[in-house]
C-alpha cells in the first residue's frame, strides 16, 4: 500500500495545511492546522435558562404545586422550607423551557408502560405530565374533599400525596407515581439549587443545612480533621453585601 | 447527495481522552490526522470557568455537558423476554459529548487493572478450575507487562498523584502492595487526605488491609507534563465528576493533550460532525473512509487510509453494527463478536453518619481518596467463594452538591419535615464506604440493534439486554460486609448498607463505566479486535476505549483505556505504518 508514501508527498508539497483546508460551503467548525488553541474575549457561556422570569403554570396550577412543594419540604420549627426558598417560581421557569418541554429528551414513540428498571416512559414531557395530572389531583380532591389541593388541610394534603407516593391513588392521562417522583426530585432541585434559577431565595436551604455555595478553594480547610468550618454562604452571583463598601 | 472530500491519512472518529492521544502520537509520526467530533468545541475559560462551574443544576441535573438523549439514546432491558424501551433521559451512567467527551467531567480516578485482570480466563481456569458455563470472560491478548510502558506514560501526561507499591518487583511501604510491578513512581505525591480517609484508613489497618492513596487525576500540586502542559493544584472544590474543572487542576484531554495538538499543522478537528457509518472499499478488504453529517444535514463522505474508532463504547459497537462491520453477536448461538460481552460495575456501600464530627464533605475532589485492594481482583483466595474477581473497597470524599448528595439514615421517610431535619443533621456528618466491583461477562448480557426505535436521522437505536450474574451477586454478597465492617469500625454513630439487591436498575446514577461490544482478543471467533486493538476483518479499522474490554475488573476503566490507546497508537507507528496489513494472522 502506498498511501502513506502519498500523503507524505501531498504534505511535503503543501505543508502548511492547506492540504486539509475545509472547502468552502461545509457547515462545520473547523480548528486547528497550527493555528493553535481558538480563543477570542468574553465567550464565555454563562447560564442562561431558568435564570429569567418566565411563567408556564396557569394561576390555578402554581397554587397546587406550591402546596405540594409546602409538604414536600415544608417550613417548620427547625427551618425554613419550600415557600421561603420559592420552589415554586423554579419550578414554573424550569416548565416554561426547554426542560419542562422535553427538548432534551428522547420523546419518540411508541410509548409503552414498560418496567420500573427502565425509567421515564410518560408520552408527555415534564410540564405536560405536570399539566394533566394538577388538572386530575384537584378534580380528585374536589370531588372527594369538595376542595382543591390547596384548599385541604396540612393532614389532608400528605394523606393525599402519601396516597400518590404508595401508589393507591392512580390517575388516568399519566401515571401518578411518575407525577409525584418527578415533581419531588424538581422540588429538592428548585431547593438546593444555585439562586440565579429562581429557587433556594438567599440561599435559605444553603444556609439551613451548612453547604457555603458556589466556592471553589478549600485549601486552607482540607485538615480540616472532623471540626466544623465557618464560612458564609455565597452564590454564583455572589452574596449579600459583598460588594458594599 | 454526499459530497465527497479529499483523503486524510487517518480520520478519528470522536474526539475525546483516546481521540487526543491516537492524535498526538498520529501526528508526532507524521501523518496528517483528521478528528470528527459530534458534538461542539469545549474549554474551560469558555465553558466551565470558575465564575459558573460550580452549578449543580446545569451541569449534572440538565445534563449540560453531556450527550443529549433527543440526539441518540439506546434502549434498554434487564432480560431478552423483555421489550427494550428508550432511555428518554440519562440515569445509570452519563455518555460524554463534545471535545474532551466524558474526559472532561470525570472524577480522576485512575487505576491500572491488575495482571490477572488481563489474563482473566486463564487465570482463574488454572487456579480454580473450569469456569461456569454461560460465563463468556476472556483474556485479553495483552499481557499487562506489554502495557506497562504505556501506563507509565499516561500516568505522566495526566500527573497522576499516587504513592507506588510495587517498583520494579519490590514492595514499597504505603502503596498498593497488590499491584503489577511498576517501572516508576507516581509522578506527583498524593493528595492530603480529609478526616474520613484518615478514619477509614485507621480501620482498614485494624482490619489488617492495606489501605493507600487513590491515584488521582486531580493535582496535590502544579505540575508540568511530558508535552509541556501545566496543570495547577486542585482546590478541592467539590465539583469533579459531572463538571470540567474552571482551574486546570484535573487531567482532562484539554488540559494534557489538546493545546499542543492544536499548533500542528498536520493535524484537524472538525466538529459538529456526526459520524454515520464506516465505510468498507469495494472489495471489502478495507474501510475506505467515513460518512457523516454536518449541522446542515449534508451528508459527506471522507475517506482515509487509517480509521481509529474513538467514541464511546456504545456508540462504537452501534457504528459497528451499523456499519456491517464483523458479525453482530447472537446471544442463542453465542456465535458473533460485536456487541458481545457488554459489562457495567456491580456498586454498594455503607454509609457512615457521625454524632459529633463534621465530615465537611464539600472539602472533596473527584479522586480524593483511601482505597484497599486486598478483595480486589484474585487478591484474595477464591476457592470454593463461587465467583471471581472482586472490587476495591474506598472512601472517598468527592462532594457535598446538595441535590445530590443528602444521606439519612435508615428508616427515615423520603419527604416532610422528618426527612428535612435528618438531611440538615446529617448533611455534614457522612462519608461513605463504597465497593467498585468487577462486572464478568455473560452470554445473556450484550448489545445489539433496536428493531424499533430510531434516532433523529432514523438509524436504529443501539439495544442494552443487561442484568447483574450470579457472579455478581455473590461478589457482591461476599465484599459488602467487608465494607461495613470497616465503616462500623470508622467511630461513626451509626452505619446504612446500600446493598445491591434486584435486577438493574437504568434510573439511579450508578457509574459511566460501559464496557464491552468490540472486545479484543486472539481469535476472531470470540472478539473483534486483534491484540493490537485492530479489526480482524478490516486492517485499517482500529478501536479504542473500554468497548475493549472483555470484562471489566474492579477498578474505574480511564487508566486501562488510556494505556491500550497508547499501546494501538505504537503499533501503528511502529508496525503498520511500516507493513500495512494485518498485524496478527488470523
Amino acid at each position: 500500500m502506498t498511501g502513506f508514501t502519498r500523503r507524505r508527498i501531498v504534505q511535503s508539497m503543501l505543508f502548511g495545511g492547506t492540504a486539509l483546508v475545509l472547502p468552502s460551503g461545509l457547515i462545520a467548525a473547523e480548528y486547528g492546522r497550527g493555528e493553535g488553541m481558538p480563543w477570542s474575549p468574553f465567550k464565555g457561556e454563562p447560564p442562561y435558562h431558568g435564570t429569567h422570569a418566565d411563567s408556564f403554570f396557569t394561576p390555578a396550577e402554581r397554587e397546587a404545586v406550591a402546596a405540594i412543594c409546602a409538604r414536600l419540604i415544608p417550613s417548620d420549627d427547625d427551618g425554613p422550607g419550600a415557600t421561603e426558598a420559592d420552589v415554586v417560581t423554579f419550578l414554573d421557569r424550569q416548565m416554561a423551557g426547554f426542560y419542562g418541554r422535553g427538548q432534551h429528551w428522547y420523546m419518540r414513540g411508541p410509548f409503552a408502560e414498560g418496567t420500573a428498571t427502565q425509567g421515564y416512559q410518560s408520552r408527555f414531557p415534564p410540564a405536560m405530565l405536570y399539566r394533566n395530572a394538577l388538572a386530575e389531583l384537584d378534580a380528585y380532591c374536589r370531588t372527594r374533599h369538595d376542595a382543591v389541593f390547596a384548599g385541604l388541610t396540612e393532614e389532608l394534603q400528605d394523606e393525599v400525596l402519601t396516597g400518590l407516593d404508595e401508589e393507591t391513588l392512580t390517575f388516568e392521562s399519566v401515571s401518578a407515581k411518575t407525577f409525584f417522583d418527578l415533581i419531588l426530585k424538581n422540588t429538592i432541585e428548585g431547593f438546593f439549587a444555585d439562586p440565579i434559577y429562581g429557587g433556594n431565595r438567599d440561599m435559605v436551604a444553603w444556609r439551613y443545612i451548612g453547604f457555603p455555595g458556589t466556592r471553589y478553594d478549600y485549601r486552607d480547610f482540607v485538615g480540616h480533621d472532623g471540626a466544623p468550618i465557618q464560612l458564609a454562604t455565597v452564590s454564583l452571583t455572589g452574596r449579600p453585601g459583598w460588594s458594599a463598601p | 447527495m454526499t459530497r465527497e472530500l479529499p483523503g486524510v491519512d487517518v480520520v478519528l472518529v470522536g474526539f475525546g481522552w483516546t481521540g487526543a492521544i491516537f492524535a498526538e502520537k498520529l501526528t508526532a509520526a507524521g501523518l496528517d490526522v483528521l478528528a470528527l467530533e459530534r458534538g461542539p468545541w469545549r474549554d474551560t475559560a469558555k465553558d466551565f470557568a470558575t465564575t459558573f462551574a460550580q452549578d449543580e443544576l446545569r451541569y449534572y441535573w440538565r445534563h449540560g455537558m453531556f450527550q443529549e438523549t433527543s440526539q441518540s439514546t439506546l434502549t434498554f432491558r434487564n432480560n431478552s423476554a423483555q421489550t427494550a424501551l428508550p432511555m428518554r433521559h440519562w440515569g445509570s451512567f452519563l455518555p460524554g459529548n463534545g471535545v474532551g467527551g466524558a474526559g472532561v467531567h470525570w472524577n480522576g480516578q485512575t487505576y491500572r487493572f491488575l495482571p490477572s485482570d488481563f489474563v482473566a480466563r486463564s487465570h482463574n481456569e488454572e487456579r480454580y478450575g473450569r469456569l461456569p458455563e454461560g460465563m463468556t470472560v476472556q483474556d485479553y491478548g495483552v499481557t499487562y507487562e506489554e502495557l506497562e510502558p504505556h501506563f507509565d506514560y499516561f500516568e505522566k501526561i495526566c500527573g497522576i498523584c499516587g504513592k507506588a507499591g510495587n517498583l520494579g518487583g519490590s514492595t514499597v511501604e504505603g502503596g498498593n502492595p497488590f499491584e503489577g510491578p511498576r517501572s516508576d513512581e507516581y509522578p506527583n505525591p498524593p493528595m492530603e487526605m480529609t478526616f474520613s480517609q484518615d478514619r477509614f484508613a485507621a480501620a482498614a489497618r485494624e482490619l489488617g488491609l492495606s489501605p493507600f492513596p487513590v491515584p488521582s487525576a486531580n493535582m496535590s500540586r502544579a505540575y508540568v507534563n511530558p508535552l509541556g502542559l501545566q496543570l495547577a493544584p486542585c482546590t478541592y472544590c467539590g465539583f469533579c465528576e459531572k463538571y470540567g474543572c474552571g482551574n486546570y487542576s484535573k487531567s482532562s484531554p484539554q488540559t494534557t493533550i489538546i493545546p499542543v495538538l492544536m499548533q500542528r499543522e498536520n493535524f484537524t478537528l472538525r466538529t459538529e460532525t456526526e459520524v454515520l457509518s464506516i465505510e468498507t472499499a469495494a472489495d471489502g478488504s478495507r474501510a475506505s473512509g467515513v460518512t457523516y453529517v454536518d449541522t446542515s444535514g449534508e451528508t459527506v463522505f471522507q475517506p482515509a487510509e487509517i480509521v481509529v474508532m474513538c467514541a464511546y463504547p456504545l456508540e462504537n459497537t452501534r457504528l459497528m453494527l451499523l456499519s456491517g462491520i464483523g458479525t453482530p453477536y447472537d446471544p442463542r448461538s453465542g456465535e458473533g463478536v460485536v456487541g458481545k460481552n457488554y459489562c457495567y460495575q456491580v456498586m454498594s456501600s455503607a454509609t457512615v453518619f457521625f454524632e459529633e464530627e463534621f465530615t465537611n464533605g464539600f472539602v472533596g475532589a473527584g479522586a480524593l481518596g483511601m482505597t484497599v485492594d486486598d478483595y480486589n481482583g484474585d487478591n484474595f483466595d477464591h476457592s470454593k467463594l463461587g465467583f471471581i474477581g472482586g472490587g476495591y473497597i474506598a472512601c472517598h470524599t468527592t462532594n457535598a452538591r446538595p441535590i445530590e448528595s443528602h444521606p439519612v439514615p435508615e428508616g427515615v421517610p423520603g419527604w416532610g419535615s422528618e426527612w428535612k431535619r435528618a438531611m440538615r443533621e446529617n448533611f455534614l456528618k457522612t462519608t461513605t464506604v463504597g465497593v467498585h466491583g468487577a462486572s464478568m461477562a455473560h452470554r445473556s448480557n450484550y448489545l445489539d440493534l433496536d428493531p424499533t426505535y430510531t434516532d433523529a436521522h432514523g438509524r436504529p437505536l443501539l439495544r442494552m439486554t443487561y442484568d447483574f450474574t450470579l457472579n455478581d451477586r455473590r461478589l457482591t454478597d461476599h465484599i459488602t460486609p467487608i465494607a461495613e465492617e470497616i465503616a462500623r469500625g470508622m467511630g461513626g454513630r451509626e452505619v446504612k448498607v446500600n446493598a445491591l439487591n434486584g435486577s438493574y436498575d437504568s434510573t439511579p446514577y450508578q457509574t459511566t463505566h460501559n464496557t464491552g461490544g468490540t472486545i479484543m482478543g486472539s481469535s476472531p471467533a470470540d472478539s473483534v479486535v486483534n491484540r493490537y486493538c485492530q479489526s480482524w476483518d478490516l486492517p485499517n479499522l482500529f478501536v479504542a476505549g473500554a468497548g475493549l474490554f472483555p470484562q471489566n475488573a474492579g477498578y474505574n476503566p480511564t487508566g486501562t483505556v488510556g494505556a491500550l490507546a497508547y499501546w494501538a497508537a505504537e503499533a501503528i507507528t511502529e508496525q503498520y505504518m511500516r507493513q500495512p496489513g494485518p498485524l496478527v494472522q488470523a
